[in-house]
């Protein structure tokens, strides 16, 4: 009983819903830092490195995309089901994605536009994040996430510690960054201030707005943040156009965006 | 007064000019030399200079890289550049940047450290190498206040910040006199401003028109007067010092806002529950501009990562505000939760408790928070709004 044992190394699978490749392909983009982590964990399922798989439970799922299927809500469960920790990448499984644009339609008219053969499609009428289905235990945003963040998720998983992953505002990365803020001194609409940051302000760093690719931030004040953007002479379709893309499906962004329609709908009548 | 032709005393250097000495005029010759100087004492000297639209502080090789004929138009929620005819080197006033980039860093790793199996987590070193000594060349009253708002919070208190102390001991501050307040200044109801009194090795004070274009220099420190040795100069005759002084009167004369500060600490403590913080809230984006602008704010979040082998740590110091949820975070949750409290947190701090922590006022009036506030919050409104006598 005392026989000392070699300590297992952390199993990771990752996982694939309706999404791009391009979340979890920021696992293989770490180059170097791939090298630590294949040291570190046993990549147990990822299809995007390799067709050997271990079956599970897993120690760690790292799930991108959105359930828009009902096989895949079927799927995220049984995905759950083996694994010990779950976090969800990107924006499609944390917000439903630029999928998640059917919401706001009707999913029947799109594939009968699209599809010669409409019958053949299976699929739900809404896009839908991870944390809709299924307990989720970490949701690391981004369109594409950023590769520290996910090796900042993975060591705070390994280490039994809270991600250093912060929800405030893409300000804050501009601020530090020495920029010169891109609303005040160029008049550029910005969705910086109720963005989430985490991508190191890269748009406002050559002097663009945000696009809002990490979703909102923590505490958003979406009715100010559309009245600045008309006030820049944003129409209200221009702004209903800049809170539905990557992101069009996070409540806060999908509320101002349909509040920006009712008003429209009420002025009419 | 009667004012002498300023060709009667002849330009050359002036090796003894001691802080008990009077002012000295110099022209753009002049101080191209004294940035020279600078540089040849092993300054890294940072200046105003134009980039991306804005008038910022960054590192500069000579003059010729200050903004030259440019003025800004800064309101609530906007700043924008503009031409001047005269060609002044600093006819304009503060812009998105303050000193505290360089003194207080927004990212510094406090240490290192490595798992040893038997004690732990050991710091491998004392964090980052000692710290450039910096000239900073442009630094207006309000930004003198301010850098002394911070020595009191980073060096008078029970704890020392050292990245801080050694930045700021090594730091050489030429201030300039202000000739030309921003539309969101008030130094004047602050009393920061717009003249610098102290706290500078020199101070100069830009004299341009279709003639000449000189600079008096006030030296307010010994090696101050050290370097001035190697500058050509001459004395400022009275009519230079009346001119400087007209200078500093007229900017004084033409603040883009007041407030009123007379008894404000006192008043605002008993404005807590004032239905303005709402109002203030439903515009309020939480997205913490005012505060990193700000020349004064402190906030800063410590974290504490590791590799992915757990075995190599870094502590890292940046930046935070009070608006941000994780500032105020303790077990079971955050103590401001909403814009509300986060906004009355931070002026109450700024203008009235800030006084009971520090013994004087977190506000210098140098606008920032006004300009730089995507949606335009005006500070001095807001304290108007709340001062007003119920309806």
């Amino acid at each position: 009983m005392n026989t000392p044992e070699v300590p297992r190394k952390p199993s990771i699978a990752v996982w694939k819903f309706a999404s791009c490749d391009g979340c979890q392909l920021t696992l293989l983009d770490c180059e170097d830092d791939l090298l630590a982590v294949a040291g570190e964990v046993e990549l147990a399922y990822f299809l995007e490195a390799g067709r050997a798989s271990v079956g599970g439970p897993y120690d760690l799922s790292i799930v991108e995309g959105s359930i828009t299927t009902a096989g895949d809500a079927a799927r995220i469960r049984e995905v759950r089901a083996m694994s010990k920790r779950l976090v969800t990448i990107g924006a499609c499984a944390t917000a439903g994605g630029i999928q998640a644009l059917r919401n706001f339609g009707d999913v029947k008219e799109f594939l009968a536009i699209v599809y010669a053969q409409p019958q053949f499609i299976s699929t739900l009428t809404d896009s839908t994040p991870i944390a809709a289905h299924v307990p989720v235990d970490f949701e690391l945003r981004g369109c594409p996430i950023t590769k520290t963040q996910l090796l900042e998720v993975i060591g705070a998983f390994l280490h039994g510690r809270r991600p250093n992953v912060s929800p405030h505002s893409v300000c804050v990365e501009c601020k530090r960054a020495g920029n010169v803020c891109v609303t005040v001194a160029h008049g550029t609409p910005c969705l910086g201030p109720v963005t989430q940051a985490g991508c190191g302000a890269l748009c406002p760093s050559y002097n663009r707005g945000c696009y809002g690719c990490f979703g909102p931030m923590e505490n958003p004040n979406l009715p100010s943040m559309v009245q600045t953007l008309r006030y820049q002479g944003v129409d209200d379709g221009g702004v209903i156009r800049m809170l539905r893309t990557f992101n069009a499906g996070a409540p806060p962004f999908r509320d101002a965006s349909e509040a920006i329609e009712a008003e429209a709908r009420g002025s009419e009548a | 007064m009667t004012f002498g032709p300023c060709c009667d005393v002849a330009w050359g250097i002036h090796r003894d000019v001691t802080l008990s000495d009077g002012a000295l005029l110099i022209d753009r010759r002049g101080l191209e030399t004294l940035f020279q100087a600078l540089g040849s004492q092993g300054y890294t000297v940072i200046a105003p200079t134009v980039r991306d639209g804005a008038i910022v502080y960054d590192e500069v090789d000579g003059i010729e890289e200050l903004p030259a004929g440019v003025t800004d138009i800064q309101q609530p929620g906007s700043y924008r550049l503009s031409t001047r005819d005269d060609g002044a080197l600093f006819g304009y006033a503060v812009g998105p940047h303050s000193w505290k980039k360089y003194l207080f860093r927004s990212e510094a790793v406090v240490f290192r450290a490595r798992l040893d199996a038997e004690r732990g987590f050991v710091p491998s070193e004392a964090g980052e190498p000692a710290a450039t000594r910096y000239a900073f060349v442009g630094v207006r009253a309000c930004e003198v206040a301010a850098i002394e708002v911070q020595d009191r919070v980073f060096l008078e208190g029970s704890h020392r910040e050292r990245d801080y102390e050694s930045r700021r001991d090594g730091a050489f501050v030429i201030a300039v006199q202000c000739g030309e307040p921003g539309g969101t200044c008030f130094c004047v109801s602050m009393h920061t401003g717009p003249r610098a009194e102290s706290g500078f090795d020199l101070a100069l004070t830009e004299l341009v028109d279709a003639q000449l274009h000189e600079f008096v220099v006030e030296v307010g420190s010994a090696r101050g007067g050290a370097i001035m040795a190697s500058v050509p100069s001459r004395p400022a005759q009275s009519r230079d010092l009346g001119a400087a002084r007209a200078v500093s009167d007229r900017a004084a004369s033409r603040m883009g806002r007041t407030m009123e500060s007379d008894g404000l600490p006192q008043r605002l403590a008993e404005l807590l529950e004032h239905p303005q913080w709402d109002d203030v809230a439903s515009r309020c984006l939480s997205c913490t501009n005012c505060t990193l602008v700000c020349p004064t704010c402190f906030c800063s979040s410590v974290e504490d990562t590791t590799d992915l082998t757990g075995t190599e740590a870094i502590r890292t110091r940046r930046w935070d505000s009070c608006f941000t949820l994780d500032h105020s975070y303790i077990h079971g949750g955050s103590v401001r939760a909403s814009t509300r409290d986060q906004y009355r947190q931070w002026l109450t701090h700024k203008l009235s408790t800030w006084v009971d922590q520090f013994g004087t006022s977190g506000c210098v009036g140098c606008g920032r928070c006004i300009t730089w506030c995507p949606v335009g919050i005006d500070l001095t409104a807001e304290v108007a709004a709340l001062l007003a006598p119920a309806d």
